[in-house]
């Protein structure tokens, strides 16, 4: 099946789409935007984390076909050209990136949060975080992300 | 115009011991840093895996018929499209890279398809007919040795004893237990990935998530039937690894059907498939006897190690070799008997994962350094602190400790900190957080203490080094630098560390990392906590050698220095294979921790409150990436002491998933405050000593410890589950 989505702000097609395939398949592979990340493939990680027409949600779990005539952004549309959204640049200062596998999906969960909460308690965070593993880093300085990049928004 | 060394040093920013921005950060943050399974190829094609569904079985026949039928299948391969060496290994070559005639672990590789869809590759595969003659599995490691052989050299992989001073003491106090470990999963988040290219001549290329990219080489080219030279590899973005990718995957897999095909082929596990893609931590049984006289000191101390390897070798070997030399903990014990065994057995098979045997060891050593103290009446502080190792201790192996040991001291830090306020009224802190199964009521809180030893590089003889080359050239009026070696960056920020210390070296601010391949040479494996120490110490010579010829010039014209440079660690020695005695290992690394937990003793649900930590790193080179890797190291600890176990029943996997194999999320994880000490080791490069390992030891004896201080309960298992908590 043909697939009209638009993403990052751009119209964009995929021909040749199975029935079967996620969202997050034809991102990574059809349309050239792997840096949604396929750890688990089953909604558990949260490393696919983008946002479809403004709401965040697991790309493995939505059928590609879900996203017909619909609006996804992913972590590739969140910086301004060269300029980082405040959210990747706190990721970067604050050390709450190792392998960074989680990265884009903690990222895009992140942002979602402070468009929300601007300045979450620590609490919030936590429960807003809850569903993006890491196994790096222990989450302390993901943490310190967000609260930087709080303070700055 | 000239400067010396030191003023080029000044003049930059980003050298060691500050903490610079990784230079793979901005990618890894817009999603656009490229990782084995983001690689795509013109005209690829998609590789897939079929697993033995058996723990034990006889392979009867295969039937590529239909499968070889379905339209966009390319190749079906099986052990005979195998070319070369159909045995692979770390240390043994014991494994086939697809099964013969005979399947020894559930998820054994069968057979391969390469297709134009992972889904036309999953349907294929799903017509291959495989007729099974199914075996009754050996999964019992205390009884392994004398069951039916797995291999032709039966099931003992290695013994390691270690036999120091008097034998048969006895002392005033003695306390003993049975513990025991379940098999832990590195549970990296990038699945096993990567990309094969063939290439006109019959040689071949692989993108590959890799730790040790000439040890992988060695074994595709010798499994493929090539020259080294033949096969060539180049490390793509690596989703984290601890331990889990030492081993190889689908890099074999890969180049075969590359090779077979013609065709570009990418591979990418799911999670199931990562599951039974890599070995895990080795699950242990473990017997101690401590004896002890009235002042708490400690006479002897007597244990019997079963470690399960699982189905083959892996590096079980080295893995014996360390809980056995490291076996009583980071104390001095002039009398000690221990016995250490790695089994084959049809289980998943076992290898590195951060800590590799020191772990196990440290669950066992410190729930007998509780015991103790309890049976003393002493603190469990003062008990730990009245043995602590010191620099000069003789280890069991007779090993003189040659550095600093600050056992006592890292002990006297996590007990210090403040302790956080009491057990919390909003839901959200307690355990069973917003599932609102207390509010306070049955929560008990607990407080435990551990400390931990690991060795940091090879060890026992093994020639351990690595290959730096550093090139300095002008580029736009300046001079830059280039850094190229074969180490693996797998998340830690190696490659951060490599840019500041060719900053530190040779004044040059401008410092790029360049792709880690194998057209230099061995880098060794990015593991044992090791990279910092040789190939920084490689850098870090390499750069030594550029200086000379720099010679203080900051305008070179249009030359260009380039050094390539060898470096090893002091060497080491093999142990005694009767007594255990010798100089095994390069330098040793402590971390010691404090947790603080309640639990709800109705449900068995347990909150870590805080899991503070100290440790000695010799000198920071990074600061913030040497905290990371403490708090990422007692996540894990954390994941083992309460929640991290793939469970097996007879062979088989039951949670091969991350919805039944859980990991600590950011609810599972306290507040962590971690303490640094700096106590230069004079043998490592800038005083250095490992960082990775430590904090992922003492980290779980240290949770469980608070858990038995809150219920009184003995647990002699990790990980610590509900029933064992309710006796429900």
């Amino acid at each position: 099946m043909r697939v009209n989505v638009t993403v990052n702000g751009e119209q964009r097609q995929a021909d040749d789409v199975w029935e079967g395939e996620s969202l997050l398949f034809m991102l990574r592979e059809r349309l050239g935007l792997p840096g949604s990340k396929n750890a688990c493939e089953q909604g558990e990680c949260g490393s696919c984390t983008v946002y479809l027409d403004d709401v965040p949600v697991c790309a493995c779990l939505v059928a590609a076909g879900q996203a017909h005539d619909r609006s996804v952004r992913t972590v590739e549309g969140l910086a301004d050209g060269d300029r980082l959204d405040p959210v990747q640049e706190a990721f970067v200062e604050a050390g709450a990136v190792q392998c960074g596998f989680c990265t884009p999906g903690l990222v895009v969960a992140a942002h979602d949060l402070l468009n929300r909460v601007p300045s979450p308690s620590d609490p919030e965070i936590r429960e807003a975080l809850a569903g993006n593993l890491c196994r790096c880093t222990g989450y302390e300085k993901i943490l310190d992300a967000v609260r930087l990049a709080a303070s700055r928004r | 115009m000239t400067l010396t060394p030191a003023e080029l040093t000044s003049a930059v920013s980003g050298g060691i011991g500050t903490s610079p921005q990784r230079p793979d950060g901005n990618l890894k943050v817009r999603g656009e840093f490229a990782y084995a399974s983001d690689l795509w190829h013109e005209d690829m094609i998609w590789g897939a895996t079929l697993r033995s569904p058996h723990p034990y079985a006889r392979i009867v026949s295969v039937d590529l018929t239909e499968a070889l039928k379905v339209p966009g299948v390319y190749a079906v391969l099986t052990h005979s499209d195998v070319p070369g060496r159909n045995q692979y290994g770390l240390e043994h070559k014991d494994q086939p890279v697809l099964a013969v005639d005979v399947v020894r672990y559930q998820g054994e590789p069968v057979a391969l398809v390469g297709a134009d869809h992972p889904e036309t590759a999953l349907r294929a595969m799903k017509k291959i007919v495989v007729a099974y003659d199914v075996l009754e599995p050996v999964v019992d490691m205390e009884t392994a040795a004398d069951s039916a052989p797995l291999h032709p050299g039966g099931n003992l992989v290695r013994h390691v004893p270690i036999r120091r001073g008097a034998q048969d003491l006895q002392a005033d106090v003695v306390v003993s237990g049975r513990y025991e470990v379940g098999m832990q999963d590195q549970a990296f988040l990038g699945p096993e990935s990567g990309l094969a290219v063939p290439a006109a001549d019959g040689s071949v290329d692989l993108y590959i998530a890799t730790q040790w990219l000439h040890v992988d080489r060695a074994q595709v080219a010798s499994a493929l039937g090539l020259p080294e030279e033949k096969v060539r590899l180049t490390l793509s973005g690596v989703g984290g690894a601890f331990g889990g990718r030492e081993d190889l995957s689908m890099q074999v897999h890969a180049c075969l059907l590359a090779l077979h095909t013609g065709k570009p082929v990418k591979m990418v596990y799911n999670r199931e498939e990562s599951f039974y893609g890599h070995v895990h931590r080795h699950p242990a049984v473990l017997y101690y006897e401590h004896g002890a006289d009235h002042t708490g000191k400690l006479v002897y101390v007597k244990a019997r190690i079963y470690l399960d390897g699982g189905a083959y070798a892996s590096s079980t070997p080295a893995v014996v070799a360390n809980a056995a030399t490291l076996g009583v903990g980071p104390y001095e014990v002039d009398n000690v008997t221990i016995d250490c065994y790695g089994l084959y057995t049809n289980n998943p098979p076992c290898g590195a994962m951060r800590g590799f045997g020191a772990v196990q060891a440290g669950f066992a050593y410190e729930s007998q350094m509780d015991k103790l103290a309890d049976a003393l009446g002493m603190s469990p502080v003062d008990v730990r602190v009245r043995n602590a190792m010191t620099e000069g201790s003789v280890m069991p192996t007779g090993q003189v400790v040659d550095s600093a040991a600050p056992v006592a001291q890292l002990l006297k830090l996590v007990q210090d900190k403040p302790l956080p306020a009491g057990t919390s009224s909003d839901i959200r802190e307690l355990p069973g957080g917003v599932s609102n199964t207390t509010h306070g009521e049955g929560v008990v809180r607990g407080v435990g203490y551990a400390v931990g030893i690991k060795n940091i590089c090879f060890s026992e003889g093994y020639d351990d080094y690595s290959t730096a080359r550093v090139r300095v050239s002008m580029v736009n009026g300046s001079l830059a630098a280039a850094v190229h070696t074969a180490a693996c960056e797998v998340g830690q920020g190696l490659v951060t560390i490599m840019q500041q210390i060719v900053r530190t070296e040779l004044g040059i601010e401008r410092v790029t990392v360049l792709p880690m391949d194998t057209t230099i040479g061995n880098g060794g494996s990015t593991s044992a906590s090791r990279q910092t120490y040789v190939t920084g110490g490689a850098v870090k010579a390499a750069c030594a050698a550029v200086r000379s010829r720099l010679d203080g010039r900051v305008d070179i014209g249009s030359e260009v220095i380039d050094e390539t440079v060898e470096w090893r660690h002091r060497a080491t020695e093999a142990l005694d294979p009767v007594t255990g005695q010798g100089n095994a290992h390069v330098q040793y690394g402590f971390a010691a921790h404090r947790a603080v937990v309640d639990v709800d003793v109705e449900l068995g649900l347990v909150r870590v409150v805080a899991l503070d930590c100290a440790q000695d790193v010799g000198r920071a080179l990074n600061p913030q990436a040497v905290v990371g890797q403490i708090q990422g190291g007692s996540a894990q600890g954390l994941g083992l002491a309460v929640m991290e176990e793939i469970q097996t029943s007879g062979g088989k996997v039951r949670n091969p998933s991350f919805t039944d194999y859980l990991i600590p999320t950011v609810l599972d994880m306290p507040p962590m405050s971690i303490d640094v000490l700096e106590l230069a080791d004079p043998h490592a490069p800038y005083g250095i000593r490992g960082v990775g390992e430590p904090p992922t030891i003492s980290s779980t004896p240290a949770i469980v410890a608070a858990i038995r201080a809150a219920t009184g309960l003995a647990l002699t298992r990790v990980p610590v589950r509900p029933e064992h908590l309710t006796g429900t």
